[in-house]
């Protein structure tokens, strides 16, 4: 175990972390500047709350980090002495997974095509299934294997697009308002798996929330973004106070178009 | 081909006696699981408004053909091919219309480029051939060229058809796993463009879609994964197309519009079978 304190938010890694540097970040669509001039640093084992209002650009920063959006600026993966590393392996949740409900397409079939080579209209292979249970009982879905993806519910499909964004097991996960279809109880299994996965490998976690109560008792930084940065830091310290900006994040405005 | 020719002859049908036919059942032998495989993916990327479009807009293709005096069109045929459906993918990115818009705006361009040259001069009537298809105009050399299609198509299904199934799922999925969606997705247009384009002259420009589109369609009534939808296509489309050649001769009919009717048979059993189901 990497990690000093399993149950303080703000846990620090005993050995050197890798980090993600992002410098004056900045996103353009036609015209339109969608983000500017973000920097930040986080490390490895950092659980990131991204929060801000609607078209504040979380999403946007997101796909500039998985390469779907271009960008000005840098994005760095580096060591603690500012090495920089090869490209990370990113895992990526989209905020919806918008896909034809009716295609004859299982669990299997969509993380074998990403898992191995055999091409899965031939079938999946006995060694494949073998290991795609693996993943699968990653996130407590091994059951689902040979379900139709489009007869899943809300919250496993939820699970089999967070097994399929951890394999292989990512430097860098990112989660678009992951538990955004689910109910409270399953918000609070969502992040603790969030949190699991966390312990057992050395991630860095950057989820968009809107459930700012659940996201402040997983994450142990924060970062408020309206078109830039408003602030960033540790949770405890960023919450401090009360900030003025904390009266501008209300779920139920947010849902509305 | 000597060899398929003495094959055949085992057979009780009285087609055999003539090479034409011995010819066109290889033919749609080495085609119809080619139609089979591609159809699948046509849907799930929702292109079968495209693979249409490409039909249509081969009577520009041989039109080109045509006026740059080549003999036989097939060449200038996937050139035109090609260059439309990379057209279409650099226009439908950018556009502010939606995918069927810029398709629409294409095929007709294309389609009306075709007409207006092909009937200069009178005489569209002499290409009459090549809307509904002549399959039993097949020659030897030509399957040659099928055979080499397969192939093509088998490759890509074999290297790339992973990468493409991710990407039909989900575009921004694929990008966080590194999957190149723009290389692959331009592949895929090229592959249904030179299918398309070869397959004209034997299918007909009106209906080469039905035979990409009918198979894929049925074997999506029953299929609940990708092994049994491509399992279940490629044999629906093998059915169609012995079982549409075999009587279009006994009838006398148009090969292609049979094999066409018998797809379009599997997929109403196929569609009430699944209704039943539910």
């Amino acid at each position: 175990m990497q990690y000093t304190d399993r149950h303080n938010h703000a846990a620090h890694p005993v050995h050197p972390a890798h980090q993600l540097q992002l410098e004056k970040l900045s996103v353009q669509r036609g015209r339109d500047i969608i983000i500017s001039d973000i920097s930040f640093t986080v490390s490895c084992g950092d659980i990131v709350a991204l929060i801000g209002p609607n078209g504040g650009g979380k999403s946007t920063l997101l796909k500039a980090l998985t390469g779907e959006w271009p960008y000005q600026g840098t994005i760095r993966f580096q060591d603690r002495d500012g090495k920089a590393l090869p490209k990370p392996c990113i895992g990526y949740m989209p905020q919806q997974l918008l896909f034809d409900r009716q295609a004859p397409l299982t669990v299997a079939d969509i993380l074998g095509a990403h898992q191995c080579r055999w091409p899965v209209f031939l079938g999946v292979r006995q060694k494949t299934r073998k290991k795609l249970k693996e993943s699968l009982q990653r996130v407590h879905a091994q059951h689902l294997l040979d379900r139709r993806l489009g007869d899943l519910s809300g919250g496993e499909l939820q699970r089999v697009t967070l097994a399929f964004a951890l394999d292989p097991v990512p430097d860098i996960l990112l989660l678009d308002e992951p538990a955004s279809a689910l109910d409270e109880t399953g918000k609070a299994l969502f992040y603790q798996l969030v949190k699991d996965l966390r312990e057992q490998y050395d991630l860095l976690t950057l989820i968009v929330s809107h459930d700012l109560d659940v996201i402040t008792a997983y994450a142990n930084r924060l970062i408020y973004l309206n078109k830039t940065i408003i602030t960033e830091g540790p949770i405890d310290q960023v919450m401090a106070g009360d900030p003025p900006w904390l009266k501008g994040i209300n779920p139920e405005m947010e849902d509305q178009p | 081909m000597s060899f398929w020719y003495s094959l055949l002859e085992w057979l009780p049908f009285a087609f055999v006696r003539y090479d034409f036919m011995k010819n066109a059942f290889l033919a749609v032998i080495l085609l119809a699981p080619v139609f089979g495989l591609s159809g699948t993916m046509v849907i799930s990327n929702r292109m079968s408004y495209y693979s249409d479009a490409l039909g249509h807009s081969a009577l520009a293709g041989i039109a080109l053909g045509m006026l740059f005096g080549l003999r036989d069109p097939l060449v200038s045929m996937i050139a035109f091919g090609i260059l439309f459906g990379m057209g279409i993918s650099a226009v439908k990115n950018k556009a502010r219309s939606s995918t069927d818009t810029v398709i629409g705006v294409f095929s007709a361009s294309a389609v009306a480029l075709g007409i207006a040259l092909l009937s200069r001069s009178g005489g569209f009537a002499r290409y009459s051939n090549y809307l509904v298809g002549d399959i039993l105009a097949i020659r030897p050399a030509d399957i040659g060229i099928l055979l080499a299609v397969l192939l093509i198509v088998l490759l890509f299904w074999v290297f790339l058809f992973n990468q493409l199934l991710i990407l039909s799922v989900n575009a921004s999925l694929a990008i966080s796993k590194g999957i190149n969606i723009k290389l692959i997705e331009n592949l895929f247009m090229i592959l249904i463009a030179v299918l398309v384009t070869v397959s004209i002259k034997w299918i007909g420009t009106l209906l080469i879609n039905s035979l990409l589109i009918l198979p894929a369609a049925a074997s999506r009534n029953l299929a609940r994964n990708m092994r049994q939808y491509h399992l279940l296509s490629v044999i629906f489309s093998w059915i169609a197309a012995v079982v549409g050649l075999l009587i279009s001769f006994y009838l006398d009919t148009a090969a292609g519009s049979t094999i066409v009717l018998c797809s379009a048979l599997i997929f109403a059993v196929t569609y009430f079978i699944s209704q039943k189901q539910n």
